[in-house]
């Protein structure tokens, strides 16, 4: 085994030096783009319309994949215009296949862009699944689910895979209106099939629903484990009632977005490594004024959440988007920062 | 502008401060309109080019395992070169440059691309970015002019070394890639003292240049060779291989030489960039680089340095955009009245030639009539404005000493 292993590793070391300066999967990426475990990548197989601005992609990940868990997201990264861009999707599908559900965001440029462009064999980058807004082990007796728009799609994930092992579902839904319900003919048989109790809420006739209005909806509100996605507003409304019942631990929330409470003052930010220099305002995250200007900058969920994005800072000042507080390092520091939700609050000094 | 007004006629002499600020503030307004048009059809160029030079490597080579065979040697060769110099022109100089970061593909940016070259591509971007593209064609900044082993500008003192000049630029000229490395860690400097040879810094510097080259040696004289050692083609691959490298050197030594040292190229001193504004930057730029005139194979096969006016104003504009900028340019100079140095490829490279010989001789002439003037005092001490637009708030036009 060790001679075929040091054999092996030899004649792979010969095969690194007949294409010095680049790697071997350099050229294999040309034609096997999915055979790089290094680069993780997928084809995208077949492309379903949901609604009349929702899309849903099914993939085929290449080497490397990780499968994810009901309730997670996966980063998708395509090039519009020719800039790669990255986003996070949840993964709608049961593990063991990959399948995401792209809502269109106002003025969205990869969502618009998937909505469009997206056909059956081409190739997108792919980052492994990720977050915590999954289902425990032990499956809770009474669930509820709360929703709204795209912030279904974690939750047919969840639904798909591991409605059988639950008893009592709950699912509140809003929409802007009956056609405007991602996966509504899915979730109204589930429904009909008494598998759920589904609650669809119309936002353009009905309006937004309020904690009150759901705890007369649902009046053992507080005897199930609550897993609720959607726009902000909606979760810190629910939020703040979970709060004053004193059952915040079961609430679980997954936000699509940071809520930005401050904004930084704006400043000079220097990239060391790259050797950038860039004028950054005071509401953009350091993620994306780097990405601006062309520097390679880490990056995960762009909400503050999985640490994907942290970089050293050595000098300077940065404000925390969502809480308006100061994170300073001074000539010798190396004070790790999450880009995606910092701005420069002063000039600052990034090692990347 | 020193070295400039020292000439019997000063070719800015012209122009206002305020002339120059408006060539910055056109400048500026061409390139922010190529920024704000980069997109797909620019990306899937360089993808096309990194395809088609991946392919021509990859052919050439299988095609070098039966180099034995005189048919298969000569076209293996031919496309080796050819791959070779498009790996180093369009490709590589152009990505290390960054002007493709703004496509964020990690494989195709100036923080991670290495090239087929002796030098690494750090201490290159080094040398050339910073140092060759702020201080161009300062005698005495600019190790570029002359890289510390050629006299090419009357500014620059003579002595009796100069004399094998012509013989000196032949040798670098084919050894091209060596030379570069050497240039990158400024040997010429560092082997001057035992504490520069010793300083932990260098030596480490040096250790990446030994690995480096130990890498590209083995690639094109050992491993390559010995695959075709099956064929009984070992020696021919190896030579084949050699060839395509003397190739590669031969013709980016040239393309190099075309960029700064033909007859109208002009010179700076080192006083004349101090305090200097955006626009006299610009201003410098343009009178210090020269084109070449010729076809789009010529271009891309200099990696668009044909286009060298255009490629030192946006260093990172996307190199197949020169092209549609050159015209804007071109017009600019005219306006102005400034002289767009442009001529073909051979009668570039033998007005380089013809100053590398000229000036291995001691200065004669009107050459040494300018070179004798007293050089005026530089009264302005501030730094000097890098090639980076400056703040909003930058300082009032000061030009002329």
């Amino acid at each position: 085994m060790a001679v075929t292993q040091t054999l092996r590793s030899g004649a792979w070391r010969v095969v690194e030096l007949l294409t010095t300066p680049l790697v071997p999967a350099d050229y294999l990426d040309v034609v096997a783009p999915l055979r790089n475990a290094g680069v993780l990548r997928a084809r995208i197989v077949s492309v379903r319309p949901e609604t009349r601005d929702s899309v849903t992609l099914v993939l085929r990940p290449g080497r490397g994949w990780r499968p994810h868990e009901p309730g997670q997201y996966v980063r998708i990264g395509v090039d519009v215009d020719g800039v790669r861009l990255w986003r996070a999707y949840s993964v709608t599908c049961a593990p063991g296949r990959l399948s995401v559900t792209v809502n269109a965001v106002r003025d969205g440029a990869v969502s618009n862009h998937l909505i469009r462009n997206a056909r059956a064999g081409m190739i997108v980058h792919l980052d492994n699944p990720a977050g915590d807004f999954t289902l425990p082990a032990s499956r809770p007796d009474r669930v509820l689910f709360v929703t709204a728009g795209s912030g279904i799609t974690p939750v047919m994930g969840m639904l798909r895979s591991a409605l059988h092992e639950l008893s009592d579902v709950v699912v509140v839904h809003s929409a802007p209106e009956r056609d405007a319900v991602v996966f509504g003919d899915e979730l109204r048989t589930l429904a009909a099939d008494g598998r759920i109790r589904l609650i669809e809420r119309h936002t353009r006739a009905d309006g937004r629903i309020t904690p009150a209005e759901l705890a007369e909806l649902v009046p053992d509100l507080f005897d199930r484990e609550t897993w609720a996605c959607g726009p902000n507003e909606m979760l810190d409304d629910l939020g703040a009632h979970w709060a004053l019942a004193g059952a915040t631990e079961q609430l679980h929330v997954e936000r699509f977005r940071p809520t930005v409470i401050a904004t930084g003052d704006g400043g000079k930010v220097t990239f060391a490594r790259s050797g950038t220099v860039i004028e950054s305002g005071g509401g953009v995250p350091l993620l994306e004024a780097g990405e601006a200007a062309g520097v390679l900058m880490p990056s995960g969920c762009r909400m503050g959440i999985c640490f994907s994005c942290v970089l050293p800072m050595t000098e300077g000042a940065v404000r925390d988007l969502r809480d308006g507080s100061i994170t300073t390092a001074v000539e010798g520091d190396n004070v790790l920062v999450q880009t995606c939700i910092s701005a420069a609050a002063g000039p600052c000094h990034l090692d990347v | 502008m020193t070295t400039l007004q020292r000439k019997s006629v000063n070719p800015i002499a012209h122009l206002s401060p305020e002339d120059i600020e408006a060539i910055g503030l056109e400048l500026d307004a061409i390139r922010d309109e190529i920024v704000a048009s980069r997109g797909e059809h620019d990306a899937a160029y360089i993808r096309r080019v990194i395809k088609v030079q991946r392919r021509l490597e990859l052919g050439s080579r299988a095609v070098l395992l039966f180099s034995l065979f005189p048919p298969a040697w000569l076209l293996g060769t031919a496309g080796l070169s050819v791959a070779k110099i498009l790996e180093n022109m369009e490709i590589g100089h152009n990505v290390m440059h960054g002007q493709w970061d703004w496509m964020r593909d990690p494989k195709i940016h100036s923080t991670t691309w290495e090239w087929d070259n002796a030098s690494p591509a750090e201490q290159w971007k080094h040398s050339h970015n910073e140092l060759h593209h702020t201080y161009t064609n300062v005698v005495g900044r600019d190790n570029d002019l002359g890289y510390g082993i050629m006299r090419v500008d009357e500014g620059q003192r003579w002595h009796p070394i100069y004399l094998g000049q012509p013989l000196w630029n032949f040798v670098n000229a084919c050894f091209f890639e060596y030379g570069i490395a050497a240039y990158d860690l400024e040997l010429g400097r560092n082997l001057k003292s035992k504490k520069r040879r010793r300083a932990p810094e260098f030596k480490a510097r040096l250790k990446q240049v030994r690995r480096k080259i130990g890498k590209q040696v083995l690639k094109d004289y050992v491993v390559h060779p010995a695959l075709s050692a099956a064929t009984g083609s070992f020696l021919h691959t190896l030579a084949a291989n050699a060839v395509a490298n003397l190739v590669r050197n031969l013709w980016t030594h040239s393309v190099i030489m075309c960029g700064h040292f033909p007859e109208g190229v002009e010179t700076f001193e080192r006083t004349s960039i101090d305090g200097e504004t955006r626009g006299e930057w610009y201003l410098r730029q343009m009178l210090g680089s020269a084109n070449i005139d010729g076809n789009r194979l010529m271009h891309i096969m200099t990696g668009n340095l044909s286009y060298q006016i255009e490629h030192h104003l946006f260093p990172d504009l996307p190199s197949n955009r020169y092209q549609e900028v050159a015209p804007k340019i071109r017009d600019l100079f005219e306006r102005y009245g400034l002289n767009y140095v442009s001529g073909p490829m051979p009668k570039q490279v033998g007005s380089a030639w013809a100053k590398v010989f000229r000036l291995s001789l001691p200065n004669r002439g009107a050459g040494k009539i300018a070179a004798a003037a007293p050089r005026p005092a530089s009264g302005r001490k501030q730094p000097a404005t890098r090639w980076q637009r400056p703040a909003a708030e930058a300082a009032p036009a000061t030009v002329g000493s």
